[in-house]
C-alpha cells in the first residue's frame, strides 16, 4: 500500500481556502485526544481553551493585545517567505526593536513631549531593521544561510537584553529587580477603548500594516517582484529584478515590522523593559504566516486564532488545571496540520493498494 | 587529576552530543533531505531518556527510549516531507516548535527531580595509560558510541554500496530514480537515522551532561548542529573535529565565567552562537566550494513519475 | 491478442496495443511495434509524439495503463529498470542519469548488480569502453567531463549488462557530426554481434542512413512502419507530422542596414565550476540579418546569451554595443529600453514562471520596457492593459490554451514558446536574441516561430539565433557562425556552409586542443 501524489494542472483554489480550516479542525481533534490522555474531559477542555476567552469584553481586548505583535510580525514574514528569504530571527529583531525603542523613555526619562512616542516607534522599527540587516548582509554578500544566522542572533539579542536590564538600564529605584524604570505616560502606546479594556494602538497598526501590505502584494509591481523572485531567481533576473536587493528589502522590511511590534508590546502592554518581553511571538508569528497562507488578510485571521491559543492556555491553566505548555503544543500541531493539508492544494492524493498491471489480452 | 585533564573531560562531554546529532543530520542531508527539526528531536530524546531512566531505574533503558523517541518523532517529518511533499524548511521548523512544546508538556513532572547519571565504563589496561588513559577510556557508554558512529558513518558512506546509493540520491534524485534506486525508502531511513542520533544526543544531555531535566535544555544545540554539518562540508571526520571545536568554545566560556575575567557572563554566553555565525561565514562565502560540496538535491521536493 | 502478430522469424521484442494515460491525456495509444534480433530499428516522431513515454515503459520506469509487451515471444511485465536489465534491455536516456559528484566507475556501479566490487567494475568499464571505440577514465569525476564523454558513460554502462536490445533516446542531439559518426560505428558493431538497437530520433537523415526499419509515432499513435531507406524525407515527414507543414518562406537576401548589435573581444570567466568561459568573442549583426550561432550543447551558448541579454553584465561597456550605445556593463532593463528583446532557452523557470498566468508572464518581460502602458502610480499594475495585450499576442501567434488567462504551465511546449516569442515580437524589437527557439516544440509551432523570426528580420530588425538544430539554422539564417569551447568562429554566409564544414568548425577547435594536449603529454 502506498500513497501517490498526482500534480494538479492548476493550483486548486478550493483547497487554498479550505486547507487552513481543515488544519484547524484536525488540530482540534488532536487536541481533544491529547486532553483525554491527560485525564481531562475533551469537550470542557476545548471549551475552556477556545470558547471561554471569547465571551468577555476584557478578554477580547487581551486577544487584540496578543494578536497585534503576531499580525505585525507575521505580515513582514509573509513578504520575506514569499520571496524565498527565510527570516527565522524575528524574535531577535523584536527584542532589539524593543531595546532601541525604549532608549528615550529610559535614558531621556525627563524629556516630556508629544514627540516621544512617535520617535520611540521609529527607533523601534529602525532597530529591528538594522538587526535584520545582519543576516541580510551575510546572505547577500557572504552566501551564508540566513536561517541559521538569524536564529543565532535571537539568542544573542536575548542575552544582550538580559545584560542591559541587569546592568546599565536597571531602575535605580527598583529594589534591585531586573526591570527598567516605568515609562512615563507619554511614552506609553495609548489604549483604543480605554473603558472596556487594555487593547492598545498596536493592534490598529497591525491591521493597517496588513491591509497596506496586502495591497502592495496584490496590485503593485513590488509585490509582483517579491513573488517572482520567490518562485524563480532566474526568471526574476530575466525580468530585471535583483535578488540581492530583494534580500535587503525583505529582511529590512520584516525586521522593521518586528521591531515596531517589539516597542509596541513593551510600551503598550508592559510599560517598562524587562528580560522576558515575549512568550515567543517571533516564532509563533511564523506559524501565523503559514496558517494565513502568506496572505496579509489571512494573517489577520490567523493572528487572532493563534492569539486565542495563548489566552486559552492561560484560561485552561486556571479552570481545568493543565499547564501553559499546552499552548506550545497546540501551536506546533497547527503548523503541522497546515503543512499537511497544503499538499492538497498542489496534488491529488491517491492511495494505491497494489501494483495493478494494465489488462492483458 | 590535573586541570588540563579536567577541562578535557568537560570538553568531551560538551562535544559528544553535537558530534552525534551532526553525524545523524549529515546522513540525512547526504540523502538530499534538509531536516531543521534537530532541536525538536533532540529535546524529545532528552525528555524521553530522562523519563525512561526514572521509570525503569536504569539509564541504559533511558538511552534506548531517547533513541526510539527521536526516530519516531522524525518519522512525522519524513511523512510530511517525503510522502506529502511539504516544504522541508517549514516542516523542520514545525517539528522543532512541536518538539519544544511537547517535551515541555511531558517533562513537567520531572522538573527538579534528581536525575540518574550514566556511570563511566572503565576499560581495563587502556585506562591506565598516562594522560590519555583516564580521559579516553574511562568514559560513559554514549561517548564510546559517538566514536563508533564516526567510524561507522564514514565507512558506510564511502565504502559501502548502500552508502554510494545514498550519496547518489543526494546528488540527483531524478537520476537515482531512473536507475531504479528506491529514493523515498532510502530517505525515510536516512531521516530516521538522523532522528535516532538526535535522540541519542538528547539522551546524553539529560543523562550525562547535566543529569536533570529542564525545559528547553537543548539551548539551541540543534541549530548549532545544522551549522556544524555545513562547516564540515558533509564529511564525518570534519564533523568530529568541528564538534569538538564547538564543544571547546562552549566549555571555555563557562570556565571564563567562573574565572571572573571581568567580561559580563551574558557576553561569554553569546560566544557559541557568535562562533557559529563566524564559522558559517567562513565556510560559505566561497560560492564555488559551497557548490561543489553541497549535496545537489538538498531540500528539493521529489515526486516520482508513475 | 492474435498469435499472427508475432513475426515468423521470432521477434526479439513485440509490443501490442501498449497504452499510457496521464490523467485524461493519452501519451501512448494502442502502440504496436516489433523489433527483430540484429536490427537497428528507428522510432520516429517529433517532440511530444510519445517516443520517450513508450520507451520508459519498455524500461520499467513507467507502468503501462493497458496493452502487452512480449520479450522473446513470452509476455513480460517490466516493473523496474532492474527487471528490464535482467531481461536484456539496456537504455541510454536523452537526459543522462549521471551523478556529478561521483566518479565514472561509481556511476557505472550504481546501475549494476550489487555483488560486483567497484574496483572490478572500473577495470571492465575501461576495457569495454576502449573495445567499442568510446574510451573512458574510470576514476574521473563526471563533473569534469564533456557532454560527449558523459554519453559514453551511459553507453558503456548499458553495454556492461550484455544487453540484447539497447534503446538510445535522441543520442546525437548532443554530439558533433564527427562524434555522431563514431557512435554509428559502435552501433554497427553491436548489430554485427546480433544485438538490436531501438534508435529514437526526429532526424530523418540519420535514420535513413543507419536504420533497417522504422516505426513512426504521431500524437501517441503509430502512423507508419517502414524501411526508411525506401522512403523519401518528405514521406517520412508526412508520417511524422500529418499534413504538409508550411515550409519557411525565405525571401531573397535582405539589403543589409546599419549595425544594430556589435560584440567586440568579449571574454567572460566561468561563473560556476560547471560553466564555460567565453574567449574573445566578436560578432556584428545588421538590420535585416539573421546570424545563427551553431554549436553542440555546453560550448558557451548560455554564457553568451547571458552576456548579450545583460542578465550578467560584463566588465567592459564597449564589449557589447546595441544601436551604437555601449551597454556591456548595463543590465537587461537598460538593453530592453534601447529596443532589444531576448528569448532564453528555458521556458520554465527562466523565460516564464509556470505557476503564473500568461498575463503575469507578460509583465515579467515587459514591466520596465512598457512602464507607461502597463504601470500606474505607486507601481500599480494595469491589469486591463496587460490582459488585452496578452490576448492580442495569443491571437497573433495562434496560441492554443484553455481559458482566457491560464497558467503558463498548462500550455504545451509549443504554445508557450509561441507566446514567449510573441511577447518580444509585440514590441518590434530592433535587436532580438533567441536561444534555442524551437527546442521541444512541435513542428507546427516551430514553423510558425521560425517564420516569425524571418519576417522580423525582413522588417528591419537584427536577429541572433543560437541553436543546436542544424536543420533550423539552414532554414532561417542569413549568416552562420560556430561556437565551440567558448570561442566563436567568424561568420560565413549561410549558402557557403555545409553540414560537414560546420561539423569541422565545431570539432576543429576541439581537435586542435586535444592534439596540443597529446603533444604535451609526451
Amino acid at each position: 500500500m502506498r500513497i501517490e501524489l498526482e500534480k494538479r494542472p492548476q493550483v486548486s483554489k478550493l483547497y487554498a481556502f479550505v486547507s487552513p480550516l481543515l488544519a484547524l479542525v484536525l488540530t482540534l481533534i488532536a487536541g481533544a485526544i491529547m486532553f483525554a490522555m491527560l485525564g481531562k474531559g475533551p469537550v470542557e477542555a476545548l471549551d475552556a481553551f477556545f470558547v471561554e476567552p471569547l465571551l468577555e469584553v476584557w478578554s477580547l481586548h487581551e486577544l487584540a493585545i496578543k494578536a497585534a505583535p503576531l499580525i505585525l510580525i507575521g505580515v513582514g514574514l509573509a513578504v520575506c517567505y514569499r520571496s524565498n528569504n527565510w527570516n527565522i530571527g524575528a524574535e531577535g529583531q523584536f527584542t532589539i526593536g524593543a531595546i532601541t525603542g525604549s532608549y528615550i523613555p529610559i535614558i531621556f526619562y525627563d524629556w516630556h513631549s508629544p514627540l516621544v512616542l512617535p520617535l520611540m516607534l521609529i527607533l523601534g522599527a529602525l532597530g529591528g531593521a538594522l538587526f535584520a540587516a545582519i543576516p541580510a548582509l551575510l546572505k547577500a554578500h557572504f552566501n551564508t544561510n540566513e536561517i541559521l544566522t538569524s536564529l543565532m542572533l535571537v539568542y544573542i539579542a536575548q542575552l544582550y537584553l538580559d545584560w542591559l536590564i541587569r546592568g546599565a538600564w536597571r531602575d535605580p529605584k527598583g529594589f534591585n529587580f531586573p526591570v527598567s524604570r516605568d515609562f512615563a505616560q507619554e511614552a506609553i502606546v495609548p489604549a483604543i477603548w480605554e473603558e472596556s479594556g487594555r487593547a492598545h494602538w498596536g493592534f490598529i497598526f497591525a491591521i493597517v500594516a496588513a491591509v497596506l501590505v496586502w495591497f502592495m502584494m496584490r496590485f503593485t509591481l513590488k509585490g509582483f517582484e517579491v513573488v517572482v523572485l520567490g518562485q524563480s531567481e532566474r526568471a526574476g533576473r530575466f525580468a530585471g529584478f535583483s535578488s540581492k536587493r530583494m534580500i535587503w528589502f525583505s529582511f529590512l522590511f520584516s525586521g522593521a515590522l518586528a521591531g515596531l511590534a517589539g516597542i509596541c508590546e513593551v510600551s503598550g502592554s508592559i510599560g517598562h523593559l524587562q528580560p522576558a518581553i515575549s512568550p515567543g511571538y517571533g516564532f509563533t508569528a511564523i506559524i501565523v504566516a503559514f496558517l494565513g497562507r502568506l496572505n496579509p488578510l489571512g494573517i489577520i485571521a490567523s493572528g487572532l486564532v493563534l492569539a486565542l491559543t495563548y489566552l486559552g492556555g492561560e484560561a485552561a491553566q486556571l479552570s481545568i488545571g493543565v499547564s501553559d505548555k499546552v499552548t506550545r503544543v497546540f501551536q506546533g500541531l497547527i503548523l503541522f496540520f497546515v503543512l499537511s493539508c497544503d499538499t492538497l492544494i498542489y496534488y491529488k492524493i491517491r492511495i494505491v493498494w497494489s501494483r495493478v498491471r494494465g489488462g492483458a489480452a | 587529576m590535573s586541570i588540563f585533564e579536567a577541562i578535557l573531560l568537560t570538553v568531551i562531554t560538551a562535544s559528544t552530543p553535537l558530534v552525534i546529532a551532526a553525524l545523524g543530520e549529515l546522513v540525512t542531508e547526504r540523502s538530499g533531505v534538509l531536516n531543521l527539526g534537530v532541536e525538536g528531536m533532540m529535546i524529545m530524546g532528552a525528555v524521553a531518556a530522562f523519563a525512561g531512566a526514572q521509570i525503569s531505574g536504569s539509564p541504559y533503558i533511558g538511552i534506548i527510549c531517547g533513541i526510539v523517541v527521536g526516530a519516531l518523532f522524525s518519522l512525522l517529518f519524513a511523512f510530511l516531507t517525503l510522502t506529502l511533499v511539504a516544504n522541508q524548511v517549514a516542516t523542520g521548523l514545525a517539528l522543532t516548535l512541536l518538539g519544544l512544546g511537547l517535551s515541555g508538556q511531558l517533562g513537567e513532572a520531572y522538573v527538579s527531580v534528581p536525575g540518574i547519571r550514566l556511570e563511566e565504563i572503565v576499560i581495563p589496561l587502556l585506562s591506565d595509560i598516562p594522560v590519555v588513559g583516564p580521559v579516553l577510556f574511562k568514559q560513559d557508554f554514549i561517548f564510546y558510541l559517538s566514536i563508533a558512529l564516526v567510524f561507522g558513518v564514514s565507512w558506510f558512506l564511502f565504502r559501502g554500496r548502500a552508502g554510494l546509493k545514498l550519496r547518489a540520491i543526494g546528488d540527483s534524485h531524478g537520476s537515482a530514480h531512473a536507475l531504479g534506486i528506491h529514493v523515498i525508502r532510502t530517505r525515510y531511513l536516512a531521516v530516521m537515522f538522523g532522528g535516532a542520533c538526535a535522540g541519542l544526543a538528547g539522551a546524553q544531555l539529560s543523562l550525562v551532561y547535566t543529569p536533570q531535566w529542564a525545559e528547553n535544555m537543548s539551548a539551541g544545540r540543534g541549530w548549532i548542529t545544522l551549522a556544524l554539518v555545513v562547516f564540515a562540508s558533509w564529511r564525518p571526520w570534519r564533523v568530529f573535529a568541528g564538534g569538538y571545536l564547538f564543544g571547546a568554545v562552549t566549555i571555555l566560556q563557562l570556565h571564563a565565567q567562573a574565572f571572573g575575567l571581568g567580561i559580563p557572563s551574558q557576553f561569554l554566553s553569546m560566544l557559541p552562537y557568535a562562533a557559529t555565525i563566524v564559522v558559517l561565514i567562513i565556510i560559505s562565502h566561497n560560492r564555488r566550494t559551497t557548490l561543489i560540496n553541497t549535496p545537489a538535491s538538498l531540500g528539493k521536493a521529489f515526486v516520482p513519475e508513475r | 491478442m492474435s498469435p499472427l502478430n508475432v513475426p515468423a522469424s521470432g521477434a526479439l521484442l513485440s509490443v501490442q496495443k501498449l497504452t499510457k494515460f496521464f490523467g485524461s491525456f493519452a501519451a501512448c495509444n494502442e502502440i504496436d511495434l516489433d523489433i527483430a534480433p540484429g536490427e537497428i530499428h528507428a522510432l520516429l516522431g517529433e517532440n511530444g509524439a510519445g517516443k520517450s513515454t513508450l520507451v520508459k515503459m519498455l524500461f520499467g520506469v513507467l507502468e503501462p495503463t493497458d496493452g502487452q509487451i512480449l520479450w522473446e515471444g513470452r509476455p513480460a511485465t517490466i516493473m523496474s529498470p532492474g527487471e528490464a536489465r535482467k531481461l536484456g534491455i539496456g537504455m541510454v536516456f536523452q537526459h543522462f542519469s549521471l551523478f556529478e559528484a561521483l566518479t565514472v566507475a561509481e556511476n557505472i556501479a550504481l546501475s549494476l548488480d550489487d555483488s560486483i566490487p567497484i574496483g572490478k567494475i572500473a577495470e571492465e568499464a575501461r576495457a569495454l569502453s576502449e573495445a567499442y571505440g568510446l574510451p573512458l577514465d574510470p576514476h574521473a569525476h563526471v563533473a569534469d567531463l564533456s557532454v560527449g564523454e558523459r554519453q559514453r558513460i551511459e553507453i558503456v554502462r548499458a553495454l556492461l549488462q550484455n544487453p540484447k536490445l539497447i534503446i538510445l533516446d535522441e543520442p546525437t542531439s548532443v554530439l558533433t557530426p564527427q562524434e555522431a559518426d563514431r557512435l554509428f560505428e559502435t552501433l554497427f558493431k553491436l548489430r554485427a554481434e546480433g544485438r538490436s538497437v531501438l534508435y529514437i530520433s526526429h532526424r530523418l537523415e540519420e535514420v535513413q542512413r543507419i536504420c533497417d526499419r522504422a516505426t513512426v509515432l504521431r500524437h501517441g499513435r503509430v502512423t507508419g512502419a517502414c524501411d526508411p531507406k525506401q522512403e523519401t524525407p518528405a514521406s517520412l515527414a508526412r508520417m511524422m507530422v500529418g499534413s504538409e507543414v508550411a515550409a519557411v518562406t525565405h525571401p531573397e537576401r535582405n539589403d543589409k542596414g546599419e549595425v544594430q548589435l556589435a560584440v567586440s573581444n568579449l571574454s567572460v570567466s566561468a561563473r560556476t565550476p560547471f560553466a564555460m568561459p567565453l574567449r574573445d568573442v566578436s560578432l556584428t549583426v545588421c538590420s535585416g540579418e539573421i546570424l545563427a550561432i551553431a554549436g553542440v550543447a555546453g560550448n558557451g551558448q548560455s554564457e553568451l546569451f547571458d552576456a548579450l541579454s545583460g542578465e550578467y553584465p560584463v566588465s567592459s561597456a564597449e564589449a557589447i554595443i546595441i544601436r551604437k550605445k555601449p551597454v556591456g556593463t548595463q543590465g537587461i532593463t537598460a538593453r530592453r529600453l534601447l529596443g532589444a528583446g531576448f528569448v532564453p532557452e528555458e521556458r520554465h523557470g527562466h523565460a516564464a514562471v509556470s505557476a503564473m498566468k500568461l498575463s503575469d508572464n507578460l509583465v515579467l518581460a515587459r514591466s520596465q520596457s512598457d512602464r507607461k502602458a502597463f504601470l500606474g502610480i505607486l507601481g500599480i499594475i494595469r491589469q486591463g492593459a496587460v490582459k488585452s495585450a496578452a490576448r492580442r499576442i495569443s491571437e497573433v501567434m495562434d496560441v492554443r490554451k484553455s481559458g482566457d488567462d491560464p497558467s503558463a504551465g498548462s500550455l504545451s511546449g509549443g504554445n508557450l514558446q509561441k507566446f514567449i516569442v510573441g511577447r518580444e515580437l509585440d514590441r518590434q524589437p530592433a535587436v532580438l536574441v533567441v536561444n534555442q527557439p524551437t527546442w521541444g516544440v512541435d513542428a507546427g509551432a516551430a514553423s510558425r516561430i521560425r517564420q516569425a523570426l524571418v519576417d522580423l528580420a525582413k522588417a528591419g530588425s537584427a536577429v541572433v539565433v543560437i541553436s543546436q538544430d542544424l536543420d533550423e539554422i539552414f532554414e532561417v539564417a542569413t549568416d552562420i557562425a560556430v561556437i565551440s569551447e567558448g570561442r566563436l568562429s567568424r561568420p560565413y554566409p549561410a549558402d557557403e556552409l555545409t553540414r560537414e564544414k560546420i561539423g569541422l568548425l565545431m570539432g576543429g577547435l576541439h581537435e586542435g586542443k586535444h592534439a596540443a594536449e597529446a603533444a604535451h603529454a609526451h
